[in-house]
């Protein structure tokens, strides 16, 4: 078996303030294979784009990656000094961002833009780079991508501001994509666009992405495994499928119920009482224990790892099997 | 009360159904987005107005949510702005209760300002960073003189912030010590506190994360039911507005084309562009299957294409959209805004 394109190991992001450090990224792992796309989802603040950021090395201080590791292809590179993790980014791991406008050098031509990144990471002429260019708009399907290549950032609708940004980022053909909530700036119409692009994208080329979202229905159609953070962990990851239909961790379960369905006509959501911890206040024991419905004393002193729960993997209690408590509980939905 | 209040009774107003609240007779607004005055006189650049709302009419039941859906800059914002009396509007008539509003003096307003809130949607921006709570929720109540200052307003301040889920004793905190959906309890705490009758709400758990847009969804049906209130609820999520309308409005480039109750408009859409908006709602259950991807985009709203303005993007278009405006017409329980759907080259379909 090969190694997996991406592997993140034990990683911890820590804040330094004048109050302390804060904990925003607690122990988390997680492997991404060669073509596969993997799912974040989680709430604001969950650490979801702090994991993207922290991968592509673009953590802003006073952020920092406090332990763990982060391997591409076997080789580490979160201790890359700033000048080699500035070849990885870009030509071994692209990035899109939610917002095109920000995304883009409203000063310059999107052709020169692309230009620019094409021949700071692949050996080719001006002409030949613009040839790429050209290619790319087509590619992204941008209409008369010739003609479009000359137009500046605000020429363009916001859905094809966020085509031109995927065209940066597949610029040197890189193995893996970060993709931080790429269509939540989006129409409905323009996101459906935008998801079915990006799909086909990783097909035809293999690239592997990181999506970062906290829209479900977007990870439903595009992931083939999902990781669920809550309070700077992942409570639970697995097969997309899996997890959406047969949620394990108490949190999933709730998180799930709360999304309301066209044509299901229900009173009341299922709702998750009371909010996610801050920072500084993050619970002894599991994270999610102050709101759990299920929650039992080994809860709130003991944290919970990842363990196998049904077909996925769940950081919970519940799924662990202890001598005095027989078997493990089966959740219901 | 003046004469023109008195008379503002339900249902006595001229050729209103019983229970009408609101009633829109073809609304329209234009902004001027002109280049600058010295602009115009050197380069001879003409005036240019953009048409956000274009003869949007209808009519919003006692104890009912319309909700108005769309993509962006179909002009669903601009039309919960001209009901709250934030623009002026270019045409057309705003009946509140059976009274025109353009026809009430300043101090008239004032008083049917009390009687329709609005709700907006960035909770960090619609609250004064610099105010307590307390001083927030009671601004409507000092504005209108309904309570005055002293222990009879703590209380009822205290009162309307149990009612959304905090604490009385939140009142002292400023607004950045809440999360974005205790703020947005807050906005709905000051919406309530001047006792309206009709809340305009403008995308209110869009900036929400899931959990807690369940949170608000809830607590708005709550308060709904207990104060009798009436919703107009402005969305572009089509599953937040299945669930909580009673009817569903679909506006494309300042129209609408397609309303109905919410039942029927999700059962079977009739309009193209209705069915396109919900064959684009990514769905759950069918986990790894692509939506249908709609073509094209909206078009510029300062040059509307001729005939229906959904024409480029219709599968079904015909010469006739191409020139002839579709008038909004009652069809089987629905009123929709398509040749195609009335001339009956439309297929109909209804979902189970």
């Amino acid at each position: 078996m090969t190694a997996p394109l991406l592997q993140v190991r034990n990683l911890r992001v820590e804040f330094n303030t004048r109050r302390g450090s804060l904990t925003a990224i607690d122990d988390v792992s997680f492997d991404i294979a060669q073509g596969e796309v993997l799912g974040v989802v989680g709430e604001s603040g969950a650490g979801k784009s702090l994991t993207g950021m922290a991968i592509i090395g673009l953590l802003e201080p006073p952020g920092r990656v406090a332990a763990g590791e982060i391997l591409l292809e076997g080789e580490r590179i979160d201790n890359l000094a700033p000048e080699a993790m500035r070849k990885v980014r870009g030509r071994r791991i692209g990035a899109i961002f939610q917002d095109p406008l920000t995304s883009l050098n409203p000063l310059y031509t999107i052709g020169r833009q692309l230009v620019e990144t094409i021949q700071t990471h692949l050996a080719m002429s001006h002409d030949e780079a613009r040839k790429r260019a050209i290619a790319l708009l087509a590619e992204v399907g941008i209409p008369a991508p010739e003609r479009r290549i000359d137009h500046y950032p605000h020429q363009f609708s916001g859905g094809m501001r966020q085509r031109v940004v995927i065209a940066l980022a597949l610029c040197a053909n890189p193995k893996l994509i970060i993709a931080d909530e790429p269509t939540t700036a989006l129409d409905v119409s323009i996101q459906a666009q935008i998801i079915t692009l990006l799909k086909k994208l990783c097909r035809e080329n293999g690239t592997a992405v990181m999506l970062v979202t906290h829209d479900m229905g977007v990870i439903a159609e595009t992931a083939d495994r999902v990781a669920v953070m809550y309070a700077g962990r992942i409570v639970e990851i697995g097969p997309v499928q899996d997890v959406i239909h047969d949620p394990q961790h108490p949190y999933t379960v709730g998180l799930m119920g709360s999304i309301p369905a066209v044509g299901q006509e229900t009173e009341r959501l299922p709702q998750i009482e009371g909010s996610m911890p801050r920072l500084n206040a993050i619970p002894a024991g599991c994270p999610f224990n102050p709101r759990c419905p299920r929650v039992f004393d080994r809860c709130r002193a003991e944290r919970p790892q990842l363990a196998p729960a049904g077909k996925s993997q769940a950081a919970c209690w519940l799924h662990v099997a202890e001598p005095n408590r027989g078997q493990t509980p089966v959740l219901m939905r | 009360m003046t004469p023109a209040l008195a008379n503002a009774k339900p249902g006595s107003g001229p050729g209103l159904a019983p229970d009408a609240v609101l009633r829109v007779e073809g609304l329209a607004k234009d902004f001027d987005v002109s280049r600058p005055w010295l602009n115009r006189v050197i380069e001879g650049a003409p005036r240019q107005l953009l048409r956000a709302v274009d003869g949007v009419s209808f009519t919003i039941n006692r104890g009912e949510t319309l909700s108005l859906v769309g993509e962006s800059g179909c002009g669903k914002s601009t039309v919960a702005r001209l009901i709250c009396g934030l623009y002026a509007p270019t045409s057309g008539r705003i009946l509140f209760d059976g009274v025109d509003l353009a026809s009430l003096h300043a101090n008239e307003m004032l008083e049917m300002r009390r009687r329709f809130q609005m709700i907006f949607q960035d909770p960090y921006a619609s609250l004064n960073p610099r105010w307590r709570v307390t001083r927030i929720v009671a601004e409507p109540i000092r504005s209108h003189h309904l309570i005055e200052p002293g222990p009879a307003l703590d209380r009822r301040v205290g009162e309307l912030l149990s009612d959304v889920g905090l604490s009385p004793l939140d009142g002292e905190k400023y607004p950045h010590e809440f999360s974005g959906g205790q703020r947005q309890r807050i906005s709905i705490a000051r919406a309530l506190s001047s006792n309206p009758e009709f809340l305009v709400c403008d995308e209110p758990t869009s900036a929400l994360d899931v959990s807690v847009q369940a949170q608000i969804l809830n607590l708005m049906r709550d308060l709904q039911r207990e104060h009798g209130l009436t919703y107009l609820f402005i969305s572009h999520n089509l599953a937040v507005v299945s669930h909580i309308s009673t009817r569903v409005g679909v506006m494309y480039l300042g129209r609408i084309v397609e309303i109905a109750d919410t039942r029927t408009i999700f059962r079977r859409p009739l309009h193209p562009y209705t069915q396109m908006l919900q064959s684009a709602i990514p769905d759950m259950s069918m986990s790894g299957k692509a939506r249908t991807p709609v073509a094209g985009e909206v078009p510029n709203p300062l040059d509307p294409p001729a005939g229906c303005t959904f024409h480029p993007r219709c599968p079904h278009a015909r010469d006739k959209c191409r020139e002839l405006r579709p008038e909004l017409l009652d069809f089987d329980g629905a009123k929709v805004a398509c040749h195609g759907v009335h001339d009956g080259w439309i297929p109909i379909v209804a979902r189970q």
